[in-house]
């Protein structure tokens, strides 16, 4: 099959990568640029374990194209978090409430709830759970997630920066 | 790191000590786990993101039909593709399996012929017929669309409750699609007690397939070298062990030439303890080809062939006095087993009979448990294989209650067992102790304010709607200690630095067992916890372990740390006397140093008497060896730990469109002292969710031809944050037997949530003299039992 080569910034790297035009931008992601914390749980856009950002909205890898990313601007789960390893305000609360067991719907989580977050910082709690309902995890049975968003959006309330 | 979890007022947590366990430092408090920071930051190694140089993708060409005789398969045009290697039948393949069995069952179990690829017939929808090996995943299944198969359609046998008088067989040389009939005590036994007794109840109970479906599907890597005879596996499973000694078997390698690591595994709740037929192929492949070969399922493999759990249904009878006290229970129970079941069923089902009486004063009971072919997707475990024992009882508890007259509570409450009666032996042989499931009703009743339900149910009901509150109480075995479950060992090695690490068989998906091990090394050795670390999951280090079953890890790895940190406590203990001139009871092990108690100016570091154990050996005590590196196996002192938990649920039914909402949920569990509170609700919670998913979403539903139905998330329906109710925990500790008074916690959940859901739902319904006994109970089950009937 055809390939062809694309442009893209990946956590802030300029990339180029050959695909084919059928190749995912999940795959790609994780073959061409070994950024494998994306995680594909379904590969039919259900499961959001595969949710990276593309020009800063949370989209499902799985359903996209790489040659659709071609220009575009991509973060990944493991350009979330600063290069000296410390974990983000979501990821910490993540850590803090249980919110994750196995781990490997957790980076889609982590990288929905930032853009959630990010769009709407002070969601009730019905807005949370609705926010995480494109996202499966079948480990924590959900309770620690929800309290993890919970904290995270009052840490990130500009009164409790440190 | 110590941490206390945010606060949450809405969060209820209710400990309740009925003795006290050891004071420790970690053990008991909600640690942060070690897990998380690479789990968090994408940093993970599931089997997927194994990457080998010069590695090959597999895909498999599957049954489309459930049953059919394989008439003949043409691979050439697959071969021919540019980038394919290989496309192997049968007949390339399965010469080469060996042997083929797990340890953990013995070579004697009778177990199903499971041949690695479909030989001569195709017996499920998903059945694997041909193995292409190419250079990606895209190219082998491009290959694997133009492999040729002829199929001769077979008539299937697809219901397995007319399988067993079918004339079709699912194995004809089997016999029978009828795998095993046990039994206890017949219902005949117990006939006169049913015609003297004044309320007798039965009911037939019918619960669907459904299925662990952890987020990552299975998958393997197997990376054979032909030039030094060496054979590596990267494996999601849950037992690394098994997994090398199966291979050594199946390929006739011998056991030391094998290394399994898991380093992290996406789930796996049952379905990745055994090893299948697809992992079987490509160990085999590997072996043939000697290059590196990848297979991960996709979730329409998952859903179509890593197995079935759950379908099974059973005509339940109990006599009860004129006070409501049972006189006796019997159960006929039937399980669907599919087409290969892995592993053998008839234990589980056994089981199911022999726990029907649950942690009740039943005098007398019996029962039947048949396992039975169809062609469908084999049964696997699912977290507490035998759950439907539960879900039968307590349903029928509260059909009893209402037939009565009497509060299901009340008859509860006459019925299970108190604390005085233990240990106690019920009448299927099942020696219960070190419970307390009377304890644990009345802390859910007491969470839950029974008594104001009820009257807000009763308001409701006034208004039109419809509330329902469901009680579920279970006792359940966990840590098994016998046969291959009997042992897990551990090597400590506090390394010349003073820092330690900790080697353990391992096997954790998602159940938090790194943590687990260091918060209890920490405390053995008196170490501070950020001086110890574990390695786990790899077969080359660590000594023979049974892996994640059986709600085994929490026990079994605390006798494991146990035993070798008392032997290296002890040499410190020498090491630090000497040092301080003090004598060896008056020596303390705190924060990574040893003092002179009650002086703890005068101490010395760990680092420091490693230093002595490594580089200075001859001024070391008289018969204190040199180096601080233990090995030695734990074996366990209790056949089972006895576990149990009563849930509660209230729900609200919408009679207009059958949708139930959830409203609380809460579990009053006894698992003993917990190591970490946060891995305790965690297991809860996800055991739970499961069950709620069981009990109202989740169907592998197939249609009578043996098609299945549910292959994707979108018809497959698990539950998300939107469905699921806060979960309100209570805590009862009755120390185990066993080490540190654990308990096993990791399969409870899912056994309570089914029956407490259904429990709730009818007694919503109860005002219409409805009761739903046929799972799941979705909106058009729900609705179609309402039709014609009102309030």
């Amino acid at each position: 099959m055809a390939e062809r080569t694309i442009e893209l910034t990946v956590n802030g790297e300029a990339r180029t990568v050959v695909v084919e035009d059928r190749t995912t931008l999940a795959d790609a992601l994780r073959e061409q640029c070994h950024l494998t914390g994306t995680h594909l749980g379904c590969e039919h856009g259900v499961c959001g374990a595969c949710t990276v950002l593309l020009d800063g909205e949370a989209v499902r890898s799985c359903l996209l194209f790489a040659v659709q990313a071609a220009g575009s601007e991509v973060t990944t789960i493991e350009g979330l978090s600063p290069a000296d390893g410390s974990l983000t305000t979501v990821q910490e609360a993540f850590r803090e409430c249980h919110g994750l067991q196995c781990g490997f719907c957790t980076p889609g989580f982590v990288v929905s709830v930032t853009a959630f977050l990010a769009e709407n910082p002070t969601p009730t709690d019905e807005e949370i759970r609705e926010a995480l309902s494109g996202n499966l995890c079948r480990c924590t049975g959900y309770q620690g997630i929800i309290k993890a968003v919970r904290l995270a959006a009052e840490r990130l309330q500009p009164a409790n920066a440190t | 790191m110590v941490a206390g979890p945010p606060s949450s007022p809405d969060r209820q947590s209710t400990v309740a000590k009925l003795s006290t366990a050891g004071a420790a430092r970690y053990a008991g408090s909600r640690v942060n786990r070690v897990e998380d920071a690479r789990l968090l930051t994408g940093r993970g190694t599931y089997v997927d993101d194994i990457s080998l140089p010069g590695m090959l993708h597999a895909c498999f060409v599957r049954s489309p039909v459930a049953h059919a005789r394989i008439r003949g398969i043409d691979g050439s045009a697959a071969r021919a593709l540019r980038g394919v290697h290989a496309v192997f039948t049968a007949e390339d393949l399965n010469p080469g399996a060996k042997e083929q069995w797990h340890t953990s069952l013995g070579p004697e179990s009778p177990e199903t012929p499971r041949p690695p690829l479909a030989e001569g017939v195709v017996r499920f929808v998903g059945d694997p017929v041909v193995l292409v090996i190419a250079d990606s995943r895209y190219l082998a299944e491009d290959a694997a669309e133009i492999v040729e198969i002829d199929y001769e359609a077979l008539p299937g046998v697809v219901d397995y409750t007319t399988a067993e008088g079918a004339e079709t067989l699912v194995h004809e040389e089997y016999g029978s699609n009828l795998i095993f009939e046990l039994s206890g005590t017949p219902e005949s036994a117990l006939g006169d007690v049913f015609a003297s007794s004044p309320h007798v109840v039965s009911a037939t109970i019918h619960q669907q397939a459904y299925v662990p479906a952890p987020m990552e599907g299975r998958g393997l890597v197997v990376d054979y070298s032909r030039a030094t005879g060496d054979l590596t596996i990267y494996s999601a499973t849950q037992a690394p062990h098994e997994v090398r000694a199966f291979c050594s078997r199946l390929l006739g390698l011998p056991e030391h030439r094998i290394r399994v690591i898991a380093r992290d595994t996406g789930g796996a709740f049952g379905q990745k303890l055994m090893v299948q037929r697809e992992e079987m192929c490509v160990m085999l492949a590997g072996f043939a080809l000697g290059k590196p070969i990848k297979w991960v399922e996709d979730r329409r493999e998952n859903l179509l062939a890593a197995g079935q759990s759950r379908h099974e249904h059973a005509s339940l009878k109990m006599a009860l006095d004129a006070d409501g006290k049972i006189a006796a229970a019997h159960i006929d129970y039937v399980s669907d087993c599919g087409s290969y079941p892995t592993p053998w069923p008839v234990q589980t089902a056994q089981v199911v009979g022999a726990l029907f009486p649950g942690p009740y004063r039943v005098p007398a009971a019996g029962f039947t448990a048949k396992t039975i072919y169809t062609n469908t997707v084999g049964r696997t475990a699912y977290r507490g294989p035998w759950q439907f024992e539960s879900l039968a009882r307590e349903v029928l508890l509260d059909i009893a209650a209402r037939s009565i007259g009497m509060d299901p509570v009340e008859l509860r409450r006459r019925n299970l067992l108190r604390r005085d009666e233990l240990p106690y032996t019920n009448p299927n042989g099942m020696p219960y102790d070190h419970i307390s499931p009377l304890e644990t009703l009345e802390q859910a009743l007491t969470m839950l304010d029974y008594e104001a339900f009820r009257k807000e149910q009763a308001e409701a009901r006034a208004a039109g709607r419809y509330l329902g509150v469901g009680l579920s109480t279970y006792v359940e075995p966990s840590t098994p200690g016998f046969g291959y479950y009997a042992t897990e060992a551990t090597t400590i090695r506090i390394e010349p630095s003073g820092k330690v690490n900790v080697y353990i068989a391992g096997g954790s998906c998602g159940n938090s067992i790194e943590t687990t091990v260091i918060q209890l090394t920490a405390d053995a050795l008196g170490v501070n916890i950020e001086d110890v670390a574990t390695i786990q999951g790899d077969t080359a280090v660590t000594g023979f372990g049974g892996g994640a079953a059986g709600s085994r890890s929490g026990s079994m790895t605390a006798g494991a740390v146990r035993e070798t940190a008392s032997i290296l406590r002890e040499r410190i203990l020498a090491i630090a006397a000497q040092k301080l001139e003090a004598s060896v009871e008056d020596i303390e092990l705190v924060n990574s140093r040893a003092i002179v108690r009650g002086t703890p100016s005068i101490g010395v570091s760990l680092a420091e008497l490693a230093a002595v154990a490594y580089f200075d050996p001859y001024s070391l005590p008289p018969g204190v060896p040199a180096g601080l590196e233990v090995s030695t196996r734990y074996t366990a002192e209790n056949r089972f730990i006895w576990v149990n938990a009563t849930h509660a649920c209230t729900c609200e039914v919408d009679v207009s469109t059958g949708a139930v909402q959830l409203l609380r949920y809460l579990v009053s569990e006894d698992c003993g002292p917990m190591i970490n509170p946060n891995v305790v609700e965690g297991q809860i919670a996800g055991g739970v969710v499961q069950g709620i998913g069981g009990a109202l979403y989740e169907h592998l539903a197939y249609d009578d031809q043996g098609n299945p139905l549910a292959t994707t998330f979108m018809d497959y329906l698990l539950p998300a944050a939107t469905e699921v109710p806060l979960i309100e925990y209570g805590h009862i500790e009755t120390p185990s037997p066993g080490p540190g008074g654990y308990k096993g916690v990791g399969e409870g959940g899912a056994i309570g949530a089914p029956p407490a859901v259904v429990n709730a739902v009818n007694d919503a319904l109860s005002p219409f003299g409805v009761t739903i006994t046929r799972l799941p109970l979705s909106p058009s089950a729900i609705l179609a039992h309402l039709e014609g009937v009102g309030p």
